[in-house]
């Protein structure tokens, strides 16, 4: 016994001591990642608070108030133009993106699983890897003009907006929708073929119904992103602090409106601070998008 | 090789965080002037770091550059972001930024009077503004009224003030950019809110595109961005020329402001003296379209008072 254990006892030290590093790497790590998210969430809450309780803003008028004119006498900060906005364009980009991600997931996964998965896959990646000015810039020099010509008009607007997003949440939830796909079990599908169901019957029927949850993850997952994009959306809105009354007509989103204007303000002013709530609303925002997604996945498990 | 990965990534970490640290008080340049030891009579040294403005900004690199190539102050470093006026001014104030970069007077900006009086202005070129329609909405001059009209929402139609019929789509900018404040204050005389269905973008080159590409557009641009594509409008009959800024003539301009907390250190002094010498003036400010100040014949101060 002691012949046997003492060669390997170096070995046993050295493997103390690598495991004693990784986790004091990790643990250090993870302190870092939570004191760097606390401080963030703090530091939009104060920025973001400060409006109404420094500055006296209502919290109904910025949350309920139409009109925005923050260089204005008397100044207004009504954020819900902007609220608006974003909602619009992220629910519209869900509604365009979902269709087309579930067949591009179904065609990857079910119908030409192993051809479609190593086309289609690479190029679905591809499209998140090109950076969002890019994507701004192709909305702003291929899609505004097309709008232009086709409705009349400016040709920025929500309906650019939305088509830009959908684009750009594409990947996102298509990779989400596909991972779920593969990741079902075969006995699923060779019960539900023994069972004589033809392939469209055995995707709408048994396969769609048992993934859905997953597949909302992967709907939610795109609309947190779409909620959260900023430069392409903001190159092809329009940027109109006003509620529209059209889906050609120019408009805001929130992050279109910060990026648009935070550069431009001083730090404490009630402009500035009026952003940070804006921000601050997105942070919300972002929770709600994040307990959607746990709450789904729960409902997944079972 | 893969059990020392931990390590490895460990002191990477641990030197990246440290390097994070370490950079962040840069800015507070010490313009070290050693005066001493007969040889090298006066060896500049320091940091300098000047945020702000994206307009001013290229116009300010490009002088960097030149700056830190010249053998005297080759141990200078001079550093340049963007990030926008606002953000300008509030880092020189705060002491981040040597330099504050600005479109438009600190007083505009700032509200804490003590805090802009702690700012020292150095003006170090003019930009001038022009009204910018799409070709084809057959307007060639506008007057200060029917600019009002326009931008207020009075006037809808281009036929209105003598053009096609065509609808006018306003290209403006948001409401917290100093390119919109100079026009504002000096072609409008007036501020005024946004319309419904009026486009916003910040980006010049942005407004550049869309008024060139939108029917019946209008928009305003700095002159440095007009071109062919564009109908460039006069503004109560003067053209938005150079010589025409210069004189006094045409009113939509608004100088670059350099701001420093202060008096400059010996560095960052050399290095606006450096901008508004004959060298940069002549060259590199024409060059990149802005006005020299050393040609206005006319003076204006915060107020928006003009001297001659």
């Amino acid at each position: 016994m002691n012949n046997k254990l003492k060669p390997r006892r170096p070995l046993r030290e050295k493997h103390y001591w690598e495991e004693w590093t990784g986790r004091i790497y990790t643990s250090i790590c993870v302190v870092f990642l939570i004191v760097v998210m606390f401080s963030i969430v703090y530091f939009v809450a104060s920025k973001g608070l400060s409006t109404f309780f420094q500055n006296g803003v209502s919290l109904r008028e910025f949350l309920s108030g139409k009109t925005w004119n923050p260089t204005g006498e008397p100044a207004a900060y009504g954020a819900l133009p902007f609220i608006t906005g974003s909602f619009i364009t992220t629910l519209l980009a869900a509604l365009i993106a979902s269709p087309l991600s579930l067949c591009a997931a179904l065609f990857m996964t079910e119908i030409v699983p192993g051809k479609g998965k190593k086309i289609l896959q690479p190029a679905i990646e591809l499209l998140s890897g090109i950076p969002s000015v890019v994507y701004g810039f192709i909305g702003l020099s291929v899609i505004v003009p097309l709008l232009r010509s086709m409705f009349g008009g400016a040709g920025v607007g929500i309906a650019a907006g939305c088509l830009v997003l959908s684009v750009m949440i594409l990947p996102t939830v298509t990779s989400i929708m596909a991972d779920a796909l593969s990741a079902l079990p075969k006995g699923l599908r060779e019960s539900s073929y023994a069972l004589g169901a033809t392939r469209w019957q055995t995707i709408y029927r048994v396969i769609i119904p048992t993934v859905l949850p997953a597949l909302l993850t992967g709907i939610v997952l795109g609309m947190a992103r779409a909620f959260g994009e900023a430069l392409a959306v903001q190159m092809v809105i329009g940027n109109a602090p006003h509620v529209p009354t059209s889906l050609l007509e120019s408009a805001s989103t929130l992050t279109s409106v910060i990026t648009l204007s935070m550069g431009n303000t001083t730090m404490g002013s009630v402009h500035n601070n009026a952003l940070w709530s804006m921000a601050l609303v997105l942070l919300v925002m972002t929770f709600v998008f994040v307990i959607l997604v746990r709450l789904l996945e729960r409902r997944n498990r079972v | 090789m893969f059990k020392k990965l931990p390590f490895i990534l460990m002191t990477l970490t641990f030197v990246l965080v440290l390097a994070a640290c370490g950079s962040k008080n840069d800015a507070g340049t010490e313009g070290a002037a050693s005066n001493g030891s007969g040889e090298t009579a006066t060896e500049l040294s320091g940091n300098i770091l000047a945020v702000g403005s994206t307009a001013l900004q290229p116009l300010v690199e490009q002088a960097g550059q030149k700056f830190m190539a010249v053998d005297e102050y080759k141990n200078v470093t001079v550093q340049v972001q963007g990030g926008g006026s606002g953000t300008g001014l509030t880092q020189v104030s705060d002491g981040q930024a040597t330099i504050g970069n600005s479109d438009v007077f600190a007083e505009e900006k700032i509200d804490d009077a003590a805090k802009v009086s702690e700012l020292k202005d150095h003006q170090v070129a003019v930009v001038a503004i022009a009204p910018v329609s799409n070709k084809d909405a057959g307007v060639q001059d506008l007057t200060k009224q029917q600019l009002i009209d326009i931008f207020s929402g009075k006037i809808t139609n281009w036929k209105d003030v003598g053009g096609a019929d065509q609808a006018i789509v306003i290209v403006n900018r948001p409401s917290s950019s100093g390119t919109r404040a100079t026009f504002e204050n000096f072609a409008l005389g007036t501020k005024v809110e946004d319309i419904q269905g009026s486009i916003q973008e910040d980006s010049s080159g942005t407004v550049k595109k869309l008024v060139a590409e939108t029917p019946g557009a209008i928009g305003y641009l700095a002159l440095s961005y007009l071109d062919d594509s564009l109908q460039v409008l006069k503004y109560e009959g003067v053209e938005a020329t150079v010589e025409n800024v210069e004189a006094g003539k045409y009113p939509v301009w608004a100088y670059e402001h350099m701001y420093t907390k202060g008096d400059p250190d010996a560095a960052t002094k050399a290095f606006l003296d450096y901008i508004l010498s004959d060298e940069i003036q002549q060259n590199d400010v024409t060059e990149l379209g802005y006005i020299p100040v050393s040609g206005m014949k006319v003076k204006r101060d915060a107020a928006g008072t003009v001297t001659q």
